[in-house]
């Protein structure tokens, strides 16, 4: 702790020890927020940050070690005698029922019933206040992860919290969003009010926060001011050691054309995911692609149309020469293609399925591992155990449900599984999406490596700093058009930012209904 | 003050185990009260019910008689159910394969016999019960109706059907007028496996049929697929498996069992078509699958504790005068009981300090 301080914290933490069987997730770890303050909480995969967060919410109670509310002991035996507390907490996984409406979903977790119409005035009250853009009416199951999230802030925030925990909650924004937040957050913190910070972006933290907790391995290690440190001092001290950069461009020839799209369009299907008007894209052996934009603009289609589970015109999507449009998923990984979607929990993976059993999911397709319909445990056993070495997936115990892992562990899987079938085309949607800054390097460079060896990689992310640092070229998504693909050394932010907000569309495509589509 | 239930972290695996052992224990807990309240002992309740049909050789010929069809059709019912599809009209199923392997015995009937009778009719029972499992999954593939309704719906439709045939166009001429169809000849029924008793060869049926559906849900990619579809069905189609064909797949399976437990009923112990054909077998095996944790080798088991109650039942009417519904609240006090001790062994009860409308007034307490 500074010297500076004074009074009682609003919300400590003193000596927090939790156990998981033999697994020690929090060893005495110390927290201290105050009031009108930034607060970042910095740490890799598994150092016990969510695990943190969930007893200062009350989701989890702690072994040993006292929570302090303006210096008071406290107790949080559950999330509503937290929230009673002013303590609001936006979860990385959100909570919210994809049939009803946002003003529903709002009014789903408000300790009183109140009428939806006052409510939704409220919430425009709110949005209008923070500057985030929510529609109370829309239905929650049309909305994309970034708008979801804006319906998770705005809900927190009508509950009035003094402390508001956003976990990884710029993973999903563009730039200018992200600008948005910081706005909201400044405000929130001028009003005397504290907001913990969980992020794997150190420039944002050091942009935002006064004050930085690093925890590592269960422990705290230190308390810093992020200002007064770099991205690299910071990074070491999560990490321990130097972290090591996404490995180089390295020089290669680019090989055939393995996924061409032509004139693809696709209707959207109402309940989540934008229409696609006219995409057309090439990508060539050895080469990555990014796919930038804002959440909702139609990614999602674009990623179910590439790996089959929508399909369209056979002649629209031809994979490695042959023309895959109607084939379905099975049959486009039988073209040696490798698909990753962006939600990890119940598409990449089924959340109460062993670890194990989720290898299944891309490779039964592939020979080896099933024969004649028949599982052969052996060489799923051993399939699965390569993907853990290979790529460092650490969990608990031999072979946990995927429910279990942290978010950037399974990722680790699940661009592993890929990987390990040795694809010739990976399409990737938010590949380090909530990963923090060790495994997104770490997945980044794999990527990059795969490019190497002659894949071609397709990567669709918000993260537009990711894209600059390791795509070859970047063409950018709005209203479910694409823009013509141009090379990372000849493009700025700037540009790219302009044509995510859409201005780019008209010398794009020219001409016929350039705003008309929205799912 | 409230309670309210909470997901637990971690389920435990001995509580997996435990859960259908106390649910049954806490069946005869319900049943003593239920005794005591009809005025008699429970003991000797408890006694005709469930220890005395296991002393005699006879009744435990007629567990297994009485288990056979409950654990096909609980069979079937785990595909279903594994699938996160509700089949709740196995009954329904049970009877139209009765319906449709009768025609070959009463079409044979009183003719030179053959080797092929048998085993065409129990084809025709597994071919109709599967026609009629997959219609509620065709309403629920093409039209989205819940699969729940249309399935139990259809069991009273194959009902009210062979009511009709049994007493209009397949009535035995020589039956006294009796709702009742030809007796069927001994080439159209099951074998006997003993001479004194009623255990037939449709048990060895069963046990093949547990052995392969272990086999296709334990080590297969359809069973995999069933699985995964019922799990997590956004992973499903990811994966490539079509939902509608494991819709389809599930249906048609567990109509099939229901169908060759019925013809097997009615080719065996009954021994010809008739207006009653079934206790309950159809929604009685629904307790029988998911007591059995929707494992085959569990279900085993579950079959044979719900023959017992059947049995029990039988003899308790007779030496205790008790109506045989008693049977019935039997079973479904076991099935809320297995249900009540699922839910606690995967969430916990916690006490709610205040109702959470009064969210201002809580306090955290030290």
């Amino acid at each position: 702790m500074t010297a500076s301080d004074t009074g009682p914290a609003l919300l400590e933490a003193a000596g927090l020890t939790k156990r998981f069987g033999a697994l020690v997730a929090n060893d005495t770890v110390s927290l201290a927020i105050r009031a009108g303050e930034a607060h970042a909480l910095l740490g890799e995969n598994g150092a016990g940050k969510s695990t943190l967060v969930k007893m200062l919410c009350g989701l989890i109670q702690p072994d040993s070690g006292e929570l302090r509310y303006r210096g008071e002991p406290v107790v949080f035996s559950d999330p509503a005698t937290s929230r009673a507390r002013g303590i609001g907490v936006v979860f990385q996984h959100f909570a919210l029922f994809d049939a009803l409406t946002v003003v529903e979903n709002v009014a789903l977790g408000l300790p009183k019933p109140e009428p939806l119409g006052v409510l939704a005035k409220r919430i425009e009250a709110c949005v209008g206040r923070y500057g985030l853009s929510v529609e109370p009416w829309r239905r929650v199951g049309e909305l994309s992860v970034g708008e979801r999230q804006r319906v998770e802030i705005v809900r927190c925030l009508l509950g009035d919290p003094q402390v508001l925990i956003l976990d990884e909650p710029t993973s999903v924004l563009t730039p200018d969003e992200s600008e948005g937040l910081f706005r909201t957050v400044d405000l929130l913190t001028a009003e005397g009010r504290a907001v913990l910070f969980i992020s794997h972006k150190l420039d944002e933290v050091r942009r935002l926060c006064q004050r930085a907790t690093v925890l590592r391995g269960g422990r705290f290690i230190a308390e810093v001011d992020p200002r007064r440190e770099t991205s690299a001092s910071l990074a070491r001290l999560m990490v321990g050691a130097d972290v090591p950069r996404t490995a180089p461009l390295v020089a290669h020839e680019l090989g055939e054309p393995r996924l061409l799209v032509k004139a693809l369009t696709v209707a959207g299907d109402g309940s989540r995911g934008s229409a696609l008007h006219d995409i057309d894209l090439e990508i060539r052996a050895g080469e990555i692609l990014g796919i930038a934009g804002v959440a909702g603009n139609g990614q999602t289609t674009l990623f179910d149309a590439l790996s089959g589970e929508r399909t369209s015109d056979p002649e629209s999507i031809v994979i490695d020469k042959v023309a895959a449009g109607g084939l379905g998923p099975t049959e486009r990984r039988a073209l040696k293609a490798g698909f990753v979607p962006e939600e990890r929990l119940g598409h990449a993976a089924a959340p109460d399925m062993r670890l194990s059993d989720n290898v299944l999911l891309t490779t039964h397709g592939d020979g080896g591992i099933v024969k004649g319909g028949v599982i052969r445990r052996a060489a799923l056993q051993a399939r699965f155990a390569e993907i853990v070495k290979r790529f460092d997936v650490r969990f608990g115990g031999r072979d946990p449900k995927a429910r279990r892992l942290s978010g950037g562990n399974l990722q680790k899987f699940v661009i592993g599984r890929e990987v390990l079938r040795e694809p010739v085309l990976l399409v990737v949607d938010q590949p380090t999406w909530g990963v923090d800054a060790a495994a997104a390097t770490f997945i980044r460079t794999t990527l990059r490596q795969k490019a190497a060896e002659g894949c071609a990689v397709l990567v669709i992310s918000q993260d537009l700093d990711e894209l600059l640092e390791f795509a070859d070229r970047i063409a950018v998504m709005s209203e479910g058009r694409l823009t013509a693909p141009v090379p990372v050394a000849e493009t700025s932010r700037e540009a790219i930012g302009l044509a995510m907000g859409g201005a780019a569309q008209e010398s794009v495509h020219q001409g016929e209904g350039a705003h008309a589509v929205q799912a | 003050m409230r309670f309210k239930l909470e997901r637990r972290e971690t389920v435990s695996g001995l509580g997996l185990v435990a859960a259908p052992v106390i649910a049954v224990l806490a069946t005869l807990l319900i049943g003593t009260a239920m005794f005591l309240v009809l005025g008699l002992d429970p003991l000797a309740a408890f006694r005709i019910y469930f220890i005395d049909p296991l002393t005699d050789p006879y009744t435990l010929q007629e567990l297994v008689v009485k288990a056979c069809p409950l654990l096909l059709i609980g069979l079937g019912l785990v595909f279903c159910y594994r699938a996160n599809r509700w089949n709740i009209g196995a009954e329904g199923q049970y009877v139209a394969g009765a319906v449709l392997g009768s025609i070959v015995a009463i079409a044979t009937n009183g003719g030179e016999g053959g080797w092929w009778i048998l085993p065409a009719m129990l084809a025709m029972g597994a071919i109709g019960g599967a026609l009629w499992g997959l219609v509620p999954a065709f309403l629920r593939v093409r039209f989205g109706a819940s699969e729940i309704l249309t399935s139990l719906m259809l069991v009273y439709v194959a009902q009210l059907g062979l009511d009709y045939l049994v007493r209009g166009p397949w009535r035995d001429p020589a039956g006294f007028n009796f709702p009742k169809s030809v007796s069927f000849d001994p080439a159209a029924t099951v074998p006997l496996l003993m001479e004194d008793g009623r255990m037939h060869a449709g048990i060895l049926i069963a046990i093949v049929v547990v052995i392969v559906a272990a086999f296709v849900l334990g080590r297969t990619l359809v069973g995999f697929s069933i699985e995964l579809g019922g799990s997590a069905p956004r992973a499903a189609a990811f994966a490539g498996f079509d939902e509608r064909r494991v819709t389809y797949g599930v249906f048609a399976v567990s109509g099939a069992l229901a169908g060759l437990a019925g013809i097997i009923e009615v080719a065996g112990p009954i021994g010809n078509l008739q207006p009653s054909i079934s206790p309950g077998y159809g929604f009685t095996a629904i307790i029988a699958a998911v007591l059995g944790r929707l494992n085959p080798f569990g279900v085993v088991l579950s079959s044979l504790v719900l023959a017992l109650t059947y049995i029990g039942g039988e003899a308790a009417q007779i030496s205790l005068k008790m109506p045989f519904d008693v049977t019935r609240v039997f079973q479904g006090t076991m099935l809320i009981a297995i249900l009540a001790a699922d839910v606690l062994v995967r969430y916990r009860v916690r006490r709610v300090e205040a109702p959470a409308r009064d969210a201002a007034k809580v306090t955290a307490h030290a």
